[in-house]
C-alpha cells in the first residue's frame, strides 16, 4: 500500500526532477525530509513496481524521428506470432491489443520515412495480418501521462 | 541541429537515472564531460522542447488506473483545434492527436483516456461528447499490453 508520503513523492517525481546537481535533495526539501529518505523511498517504489522508468523523456519529433500509429486487423489465432515479430523492432514502443475489428495498435518510431515504409510493408505481409492502416499524426496536441495520486 | 556530443548525451540519457545523490555525474562520467557541461546541455534540450519531461513514469495499472481506452472521434476539420483545447485540459486524457482518416476508418481525432474502471473512462468520454457536441466516436479498450517501452534514441 502507498503511504501519503509515497503519493506526494510520486506526484512530484512524475514531472519535477530538476536538472541540478542534487535533484533528490530539492524534492526532499519540498517534502520536509532529507535526501537519503527520498532516494530510499524511490528505490523501494521502483522495486515494488510502481515506477516504470525515471529519467529524461524526449520528444521524438524534435530529435528528428518519424512516428506513426498502426492499426492492424489480425487473426486471433496468429496474434502471438505477429506480436513477437513486431515487438522485435526497437522502434515499436507500444503494442496494445484492443477490442474491435482492428485488434492490434502499435506505435512505431523510425529515423526516417523510408525505414518506416520498409517496416510497415514487412508487418503488412505477415501471415495473419488481414489489414493494416497507417495513421500518422497531422497534429499533436498533448502527450503527458501523469497520474495524480490522492 | 544536434552535434555528435548531443547524440552521445541523448543516447546516454536513455539509461535509468541512478538513485544516488548526484545522478547526473554518473552520466557525465560515462560521456566523458563535466557535470556542469552535461547540465547545461540538458537545460538546452529542455528549453528547446527536445526533452519533454524529466521525471518518473509510473506503471499505471499498478497505481490503480487499470482501464484505458483509445477513444477515436470524427471531428470536422474546422473544429479540431477548438475541440483539442477543450479535451487536453483533462488530466486523464494523456495523449491527444489529430491523425489521417481512411475511408474504412473515418476517425481523425484520437484521445487516450485512463481510468480506474471502464465506467470512469466512459463517463469522461460522455462528458467530452456533451461538451464538444461530437457524436461519432468509438472507445477501444485495451485487453492486453504486449509492449510498452521508451524509445532508445541514437543507439542509446
Amino acid at each position: 500500500m502507498l503511504t501519503e508520503f509515497d503519493k506526494s513523492l510520486l506526484n512530484i517525481i512524475q514531472s519535477d526532477l530538476a536538472l541540478s546537481k542534487q535533484p533528490f535533495a530539492l524534492i526532499a526539501e519540498r517534502l520536509g525530509t532529507d535526501e537519503a529518505t527520498v532516494i530510499d523511498r524511490i528505490r523501494r517504489l521502483k522495486d515494488q513496481g510502481y515506477i516504470r522508468r525515471i529519467g529524461a523523456f524526449f520528444d521524438s519529433a524534435r530529435l528528428g524521428y518519424t512516428g506513426t500509429l498502426l492499426a492492424l486487423e489480425v487473426e486471433a489465432e496468429q496474434i502471438e506470432k505477429v506480436v513477437e515479430l513486431i515487438n522485435s523492432y526497437p522502434g515499436v514502443t507500444h503494442n496494445y491489443e484492443r477490442e474491435g475489428r482492428f485488434n492490434l495498435w502499435i506505435t512505431l518510431l523510425t529515423s526516417n520515412v523510408e525505414e518506416e515504409k520498409r517496416i510497415v510493408s514487412v508487418i503488412e505481409s505477415l501471415p495473419g495480418v488481414n489489414r493494416l492502416l497507417n495513421l500518422p499524426a497531422t497534429e499533436k496536441f498533448k502527450v503527458n501521462v501523469q497520474f495524480n495520486l490522492e | 541541429m544536434l552535434d555528435e556530443l548531443d547524440k552521445k548525451i541523448i543516447a546516454a540519457m536513455q539509461k535509468e537515472l541512478a538513485l544516488v545523490s548526484q545522478p547526473y555525474r554518473e552520466i557525465a562520467d560515462a560521456v566523458g564531460i563535466s557535470q556542469d557541461e552535461l547540465l547545461s546541455r540538458l537545460e538546452k534540450y529542455w528549453h528547446s522542447g527536445q526533452i519533454r519531461r524529466m521525471g518518473a513514469v509510473l506503471r499505471h495499472r499498478k497505481v490503480g488506473y487499470t482501464a484505458n481506452a483509445l477513444c477515436v472521434w470524427q471531428v470536422p476539420e474546422i473544429q479540431i483545434r477548438r475541440v483539442a483545447a477543450q479535451v487536453i485540459s483533462y488530466p486523464l486524457v494523456s495523449h491527444c492527436y489529430a491523425r489521417v482518416a481512411h475511408t474504412e476508418w473515418p476517425y481523425n481525432f484520437y484521445t487516450m483516456i485512463h481510468g480506474h474502471t471502464r465506467d470512469e473512462c466512459r463517463a469522461l468520454a460522455d462528458k467530452i461528447a456533451l461538451e464538444t457536441g461530437l457524436e461519432d466516436y468509438v472507445m477501444l479498450y485495451s485487453t492486453r499490453e504486449w509492449k510498452k517501452t521508451s524509445m532508445r534514441y541514437f543507439g542509446g
